[in-house]
């Protein structure tokens, strides 16, 4: 625990800490670009000079490790001069469009520049110019801007974990380049234009559709995976402009996916923006009140067991509560909202959460991954296990199909079977594990949506019972794919048999009405004879057999509560207008309501909420990892021979949103593109 | 005059074979089991009494620099690392020691590495010294054959082993940290400091790097012994060293010689004298391109050390010798440089990777004059600018010169700012 | 449809590389990247290629954009076809004092070339070096593996002219000199001279 001295005064840190880090402590600012927290120390942009007394010369101190009794000035006239020489010569060679550019008024360059740069250019030759780079669909580059501050080469190097990207030649000839000007190959690649200090690396979607100070930011979840992202949608005139990441060290840090970043033009394609009702066969629009009669005369004189109701991956909590009621006043309990048709059990909370925590990881020494490619499944989990890898050599080992998860994996193979050898002992798996201080096992949708999905879940939860548990540490994990479900789980909204025995009564016409709150990952032709009510966003899946549809709002068009797959409670923001005559589910349940049955008992979200608090009572702690009591869960069962198949076949196209944005497709298609190219140049040296 | 018999490097012109037996005749592998049973600390404090500097250009005290690897391993080996990268402009003096005289690198590499606890010895060359390459391989392969090296070397009951690594082309891995990335298979770009290589080195592991000349007088040095070495040359400036000694001469050379030589006498006794005579001298770069250079008056009486230099606001760098006569245009004799340093940055760090640039820049118009005289005055605002604020050296060597000849020869540079704007009027 | 064969070590070059390997401690053959690059270089005629960088990636289980920084930093490796006498002129302080403007011209002259270019016979590419670490021997020229040294611009258009002719021609110092010695005899350790062969 060195003391030292900062302009005066003096400061304590923790061994390890740096001279920057303890100037922060302090309240000093420092300049910097090439320095980030979460990037190893480059210390070559020389921003942050101080003065070191006894030292000859400035000292970097952004990669000095503070020492005991130094004194430290960052306010000397050596200093001053330091930074303004250095301002000036990352300036020579960067053009001056500011006013032009998108990074214009949100730029790290032009802000310390006019802190702490000389205010005068004396550079009289020409400028530098730099070929600009082909990074893909997401990043736009104009390398001319580039001050080698190698933030992105780092991302993608020790964050994201691929080899992507590089600096080829030297000196002021130096450039920043993806492999071969291709496409920077991460589910995480967006990162690196928050990262750019300057505008070299920008938002290709984004580019010149808005300036900073045009939009109004507000905070908001991500639906993309079950993670609950922490972002910020930065609306102008209503309209979604960009989504970014927002600072939760115990989420998503501060990082995103590019689903979670670039999908958002998916909320304004395909929508749903009025009521329909089939006549004859066709979708034809329709006002509220003709389709709530629709709805009224298509369930007339059903009975509740004749009603079912599917929940879909990115529902709100309110919008499922409402959904619930709704089918309840009609006698209907039967909800269910695993239509990936996984064993998850609600007999104990903790049987269906993450419950050592996203965070968590990082105190983990082993992680057994049991049917779940976290890198689609969940690329924040995914990152922060490669952190802990990095980091302290967590050791990973895979039950599941062997992928490529960005960092070393120990392979296992996917036979599902194994899990009997490990829970007796017998594995080497179980050695490793009972070896292990603090593991973790980690069961995706992938096993549990099996046929013996439930012995699954029991076999892992028997493991964890006798490997995972110490003081203080739950190691039993269940990692979600959809944005829904723990909170559905929590609501009860399971049904028995699960979607297929709906799907078969439905098919059988021992079903006759179907609700679908924004359902759409399943096949829907076995709806054809059953009168369908589609409340939802896009026309997907879920519209093929609806009779009615009643168009309902997007994460950013709404407030929410969400629960993330730790068992997070979050809330979002209402950011963006919802397009026509769309409104909220839950409106949309309570007007309906009014028409076909009992008047669902809230007048407002806060009422609602209240009754949320009640039906769901994890509900009420918002923001926090909870610590749930450990019990039984899953069935003992058989657990079939076979490998276990990945659960997301494309990362890029997992939810209806995802499915509409011209950008995802984007994204797919230049990964095609690139497997194509490769084939090509294998094809022409063999010829 | 240094004596013959005080002469290290008997065989510095390559008039004899630098073959082992040839070696060994000339002293070479001499009782080396004798010096390594005296063990670490006697050879350290030997090399410290020497008053052995660094031979690569920054005169670090050698055995001070031994002194700092663990003495107890904490699982990782140490590594000795000799750097062979010679390429500051002026300096060839390895070049010779190392293909005709590579024994007594080899020899001081065992010794050496024994007395630091370093398991193996890389010697970093240059990638065009592809001959010198040739001849430390066939030297360490008769070493081998001798038992010299490997297991229990020279029977000293030590195992050591010693690799030839070559480069590929870039003056930075001059530096020894870059050289260090450059042994990993990277790029050459230089590390911060700290952690310092004798902490964490190549592979992380404990390092030391020594100059080829530093190593290579070592076995001499604890055969007569430090009292002889520190009785050379003047106090913390002792001993010979091989100078290279280049530009308007009448016989460029290497020659060693004793630390503390006068500058004139070095030349005039072996390069032959400046062509057309001494008088005909405009200045003279006495320590390799990255210090700065000195006018004749001060070539007169100035001695070649260490501190000698450094009082003129200049230094012994590697002792490499560039004359310049009368007839040369000096602000393109720097803008060479300039242009040099700027081919050479390794683009990591700002004030270099923009500076050496910008720098050059000025200087290729300042040689024709076509600049105002305040750019002068902003040119050594931006040599000021880098110095000192870099990574490494490499930022410095490109100011110092630059400053140099403003210091001694602004009215050459305003003269001819002068000249171009009255041929621009006419 | 190109028909160059795909690149693989030569037998005696893959047992040169393992030689390189083996060098550095287990886990670190990596280090190898530069030799490896220097015997790929070589086998190929003079130049690496994009192919060249993935095959040594692959070789040291390294990632090609690794290979690529290495072969991109280190002036040694050419990236397109070179010469069979790759002359590169040292322009660097020392040996311009000493004429290597002259030398240069004199190669632009004889080989009717700029630099950076390849004769249209494909015989000879000229470049400019910096500082080639032989300044007491300036001016100089590096071809291919060897040093000419002490030049005078009509050595080196003879020089040339022998190389164009396929003769040979002897590295080192063309004035007569030995190595670094002062022209017309060492002034020191005399008694060293003549007791053995030259360099």
């Amino acid at each position: 625990m060195p003391t030292l001295t900062i302009d005066g005064k003096e400061v304590t840190v923790d061994a390890g800490t740096t001279v920057l880090q303890a100037c922060e402590e302090v309240g000093v600012t420092v300049p910097r670009f090439c320095y980030h927290e979460r990037l190893s120390i480059a210390g070559n942009c020389r921003m942050c000079l101080v003065d070191m007394e006894k030292a000859p010369k400035p000292i970097a101190s952004c990669a000095m490790p503070a020492g005991e009794g130094m004194v430290i000035h960052t306010d000397t006239e050596r200093v001053k001069t330091a930074r303004e020489g250095v301002m000036e010569f990352l300036l020579i060679n960067h053009p001056l469009d500011c006013p032009v550019r998108d990074q214009g008024g949100e730029c790290e360059l032009q802000d310390q520049s006019v802190a702490f740069g000389g205010g005068i250019s004396r550079y009289d030759e020409n400028k530098r110019a730099v070929g600009d780079k082909n990074m893909g669909p997401l990043i736009a580059t104009t390398m001319t801007r580039c001050i080698h501050c190698m933030r992105c080469v780092r991302f993608s190097d020790e964050i994201a974990g691929v080899d992507g990207m590089g600096s080829l030649g030297r000196g002021e000839h130096t450039e920043v380049v993806t492999y071969l000007d291709g496409l920077l190959d991460t589910e995480l690649s967006g990162n690196v234009i928050d990262l750019c200090p300057v505008g070299a690396l920008t938002s290709k979607p984004y580019a010149f559709t808005a300036r900073s100070w045009e939009l109004t930011e507000t905070n908001a979840i991500d639906v993309m995976d079950a993670v609950g992202s922490n972002i910020t949608v930065d609306t102008r005139d209503g309209a979604v402009m960009r989504v970014l990441p927002r600072l939760n060290e115990d989420v998503n840090e501060e990082w995103i996916s590019d689903k979670t970043r670039f999908s958002y033009d998916g909320i304004k394609k395909q929508r749903l923006d009025q009521p329909y009702v089939r006549k004859s066969g066709k979708l034809v629009e329709a006002t509220w009140d003709e389709a709530f009669n629709a709805v009224k005369k298509g369930i007339k004189g059903l009975k509740g067991k004749e009603i079912a109701g599917l929940v879909g991956d990115v529902a709100e909590m309110e919008s499922m509560l409402a959904f619930k009621d709704l089918l309840g006043t009609l006698g209907s309990k039967r909800i269910e909202a695993r239509q990936d048709g996984a064993a998850l059990d609600t007999s104990v909370r903790a049987g269906y959460l993450m419950n050592t925590g996203i965070a968590g990881i990082e105190d983990a020494d082993y992680i057994l991954l049991v049917g779940t490619n976290p890198r689609v499944d969940a690329p924040m989990v995914n990152a922060r296990i490669r952190k802990a890898v990095v980091k302290i050599s967590l050791t990973v080992a895979n039950v599941g199909s062997a992928e490529d998860l960005s960092y070393a994996v120990e392979e296992f193979g996917d036979d599902a079977t194994l899990l009997k050898a490990i829970k007796t002992g017998r594995h080497d798996i179980a050695k490793a594990l009972k070896a292990a201080k603090k593991p973790m096992i980690i069961v995706g949708q992938a096993a549990l949506a099996r046929e013996d999905g439930a012995a699954i879940l029991k076999k892992a939860r028997d493991i964890a019972d006798k490997y995972c548990m110490a003081e203080g540490w739950n190691g039993f994990n269940v990692l979600h794919t959809a944005a829904s479900r723990v909170g559905a789980l929590d609501l009860g909204l399971t049904a028995a048999g699960g979607i297929d025995a709906i799907l078969d009564d439905a098919e059988a016409n021992k079903l006759k009405a179907v609700f679908l709150l924004g359902a759409d990952e399943f096949d829907s032709a076995a709806l054809k004879k059953t009168f369908t009510v589609y409340i939802g966003t896009h026309g997907d899946e879920g519209v093929k057999q609806a009779d009615v549809i009643l168009p309902g709002t997007v994460y950013t068009e709404k407030s929410g509560t969400y629960v993330n797959t730790e068992g997070r409670v979050q809330r979002s923001e209402k950011a963006s207008k919802a397009p026509g005559d769309a409104r909220d589910d839950w409106t949309i349940l309570r007007a309906l309501s009014d028409v076909i049955g009992e008047t669902l008992p809230y007048n407002s979200l806060a009422e609602l909420r209240m009754k949320l608090m009640a039906a769901a009572p994890a509900s009420r702690t918002l923001d926090t990892l909870p610590t749930e009591e450990w019990g039984d869960f899953g069935t003992d069962g058989e657990i079939e021979k076979g490998g276990i198949q990945p659960a997301i076949d494309n990362f890029y196209l997992t939810n209806t949103i995802a499915r509409a944005s011209a950008i995802m497709a984007d994204c797919v298609s230049a990964r095609e593109g690139d497997q194509q190219e490769a084939l090509k140049v294998m094809g022409g040296s063999h010829g | 005059m240094l004596a013959d018999k005080d002469r290290i490097f008997t065989n510095l012109y390559g008039f004899q074979s630098p073959g082992i037996d040839a070696a060994m005749k000339r002293g070479d592998w001499d009782g080396t089991k004798a010096l390594i049973a005296k063990g670490q600390d006697w050879i350290i404090s030997e090399m410290k009494e020497s008053g052995l500097r660094g031979r690569g250009g920054a005169g670090f005290p050698t055995g001070l620099k031994w002194s700092f690897m663990p003495k107890e391993s904490d699982g990782r080996p140490s590594y000795l690392v000799v750097n062979a990268d010679e390429g500051e402009p002026g300096t060839c003096k390895d070049r010779d020691l190392m293909r005709h005289d590579p024994h007594k690198l080899l020899e001081g590499c065992l010794i050496a590495g024994f007395a630091m606890r370093a398991v193996a010895a890389y010697i970093y060359i240059r990638g065009e010294f592809i001959r010198e390459a040739e001849a430390l391989e066939q030297a360490i392969d008769e070493a081998r054959a001798k038992g010299f090296l490997g297991k229990n070397a020279c029977g000293s009951g030590y195992d050591f082993d010693i690799f030839v690594h070559r480069g590929a082309g870039a003056y930075i891995c001059g530096e020894e940290t870059a050289l260090i990335e450059s042994l990993e298979g990277k790029k050459g770009q230089p590390r911060l400091k700290p952690p310092f290589p004798a902490n964490v080195g190549v592979w992380g592991c404990p390092t030391t790097v020594n100059n080829v000349e530093s190593i290579a007088v070592a076995p001499t040095i604890l055969r007569r012994g430090a009292a002889w070495f520190s009785g050379l040359g003047r106090p913390n400036n002792t001993g010979t060293k091989v100078f290279s000694i280049s530009g308007h001469v009448n016989n460029p050379c290497n020659v060693e010689e004793e630390m503390g030589i006068p500058l004139k006498e070095l030349i005039e006794k072996h390069a032959g004298g400046v062509r057309g005579g001494w008088d005909n001298l405009l200045a003279i770069i006495p320590g390799g391109s990255s210090v700065p250079m000195l006018p004749k008056h001060i070539c007169d009486t100035v001695l070649m050390d260490f501190d000698s230099l450094r009082e003129h606001q200049s230094g012994l760098g590697t002792a490499a010798v560039i004359v310049m006569d009368k007839s040369t245009d000096l602000v393109k004799a720097i803008a060479r440089l300039a242009e040099f340093y700027k081919h050479e940055s390794c683009g990591q760090c700002t004030p270099c990777r923009e500076g050496t640039g910008w720098m050059w820049r000025v200087m290729e118009r300042l040689v024709t004059g076509n600049a105002e005289k305040s750019e002068i005055d902003t040119l050594l605002n931006v040599t000021k600018q880098i110095e000192g604020h870099t990574i490494c050296a490499l930022g410095d060597a490109a100011a110092w010169p630059i400053q140099g000849l403003m210091r001694h020869f602004r009215d050459e540079v305003e003269n001819r700012i002068d000249t171009y704007r009255a041929q621009a009027a006419e | 449809m190109s028909t160059e064969a795909k690149f693989a070590w030569t037998p005696e070059n893959e047992a040169a590389a393992q030689a390189h390997i083996a060098k550095y401690p287990e886990g670190k053959q990596q280090s190898a990247v530069m030799p490896l690059l220097d015997i790929a270089q070589r086998q190929n005629g003079g130049h690496v290629t994009q192919e060249i960088i993935e095959y040594i990636g692959d070789y040291l289980n390294m990632a090609a954009i690794r290979v690529q920084e290495v072969a991109t930093f280190y002036t040694m490796y050419n990236h397109k076809p070179i010469g069979t006498h790759h002359v590169q002129v040292c322009g660097t302080t020392p040996c311009w004092l000493r004429g290597s403007d002259d030398i240069m011209a004199a190669c632009k002259k004889t080989l009717g070339i700029e630099k950076g270019e390849t004769t249209a016979d494909g015989k000879f590419t000229l470049g400019e070096v910096e500082c080639a670490g032989g300044c007491v021997n300036a001016p100089l020229v590096s071809i291919n593996d060897d040093y000419y040294e002490d030049l005078t611009p009509e050595k080196m258009v003879e020089l040339l002219e022998k190389l164009a002719k396929g003769e040979d021609v002897k590295p080192g110092p063309q004035n007569g000199r030995q190595t670094s010695a002062p022209l017309g005899g060492p002034t020191t350790l005399k008694a060293f001279v003549g007791k053995g062969k030259g360099a």
